[in-house]
């Protein structure tokens, strides 16, 4: 098999962009989230020590 | 517990661990799930488009806890006037559309090689996991469009409790219509139609997935507590 074509035969076009949407997903969750976090709690903290 | 954890300064010491713990079970369990299932052979029938299911599956079951916590939060919020009950509805809101739109593009992914179509309206499996689609995305509209914060939580807990009738539907759709999406395949009279080499996979990856909506849906509801924190000072700040 070729190192350039991915496992799945004739049906990788629509496995691996399943796993590709998937991962994205995963990454804007996780981002999102942990930016969320951070910024609020910086601006929390911020804020009870300007009090 | 859940009453321990309605005090906000216990939820907050415990979901500080509980986050990484949770996130560390998630990676595990998925990774374990995906290696194991990556290797299993091609099915009869479906050929290596069985790999689908291992993200497709999981992010439905995903998608489903998220709107159970949603509902179950709101329900607490709303007959409790639990302010942390509200926050954490609202952080389970983003994260069960992000897993209900992973379910319907990878099932679309997978429906178009196994049935010939991207997308059935007449599936009542697809088409009630469309309006859960929805129904996260007006949860979130609803709370974005209206300012007064105790207004946006009471309506926000009405939809979410009356959206709870589509959960049973979306579960027993494949039992109660014809369709083209498959039947109960695990939880079935006779024991799981799966063979283990996909069935432990898929339950590896399916726990993965619960475990990562946990750790996202705590450290969510403590991005929520410290913005409602810092929105309460900053109004002191402006009132002094």
């Amino acid at each position: 098999m070729s190192p350039l074509v991915l496992p799945g035969g004739k049906y990788a076009l629509y496995i691996w962009p399943a796993y590709g949407v998937t991962a994205l997903g995963f990454a804007w969750m996780i981002l999102d989230t942990l930016l969320r976090a951070r910024r609020w709690k910086r601006q929390a903290e911020r804020l009870e020590r300007e009090k | 517990m859940f009453a321990a954890l309605a005090n906000p300064l216990r939820f907050m010491a415990f979901s500080r661990w509980a986050v990484p713990i949770l996130g560390l079970a998630a990676l595990l369990l998925t990774g374990a799930g995906l290696a194991l299932g990556l290797s299993a052979p091609p099915d009869y029938q479906q050929g290596d488009t069985v790999w689908i299911m291992f993200v497709h599956v999981p992010a439905a079951w995903a998608a489903m806890l998220a709107y159970g916590c949603l509902g179950g939060a709101s329900f607490i919020s709303l007959v409790f006037r639990h302010a942390l009950a509200d926050q954490a509805a609202k952080a389970a809101a983003p994260l069960g559309a992000a897993f209900t739109g992973l379910a319907l593009v990878t099932g679309s992914l997978w429906g178009r090689p196994m049935w010939g179509a991207w997308w059935v309206w007449g599936d009542a499996r697809l088409v009630s996991v469309l309006v859960l689609f929805l129904l996260f995305l007006a949860y979130l509209a609803l709370r974005a469009s209206i300012d007064d914060e105790a207004k946006a939580a009471r309506a926000g807990e009405i939809l979410a409790l009356i959206g709870l009738i589509n959960l049973p539907i979306i579960h027993f759709s494949v039992e109660w219509w014809n369709t083209l999406h498959q039947g109960e395949s695990i939880l079935r009279p006779g024991g799981p139609a799966l063979a283990p080499v996909y069935l432990l996979p898929l339950l590896l990856t399916g726990a993965g997935y619960s475990f990562a909506f946990g750790a996202l849906w705590l450290a969510r509801t403590r991005a929520e507590v410290w913005r409602r924190r810092a929105t309460a000072l900053a109004l002191q700040a402006a009132l002094r």
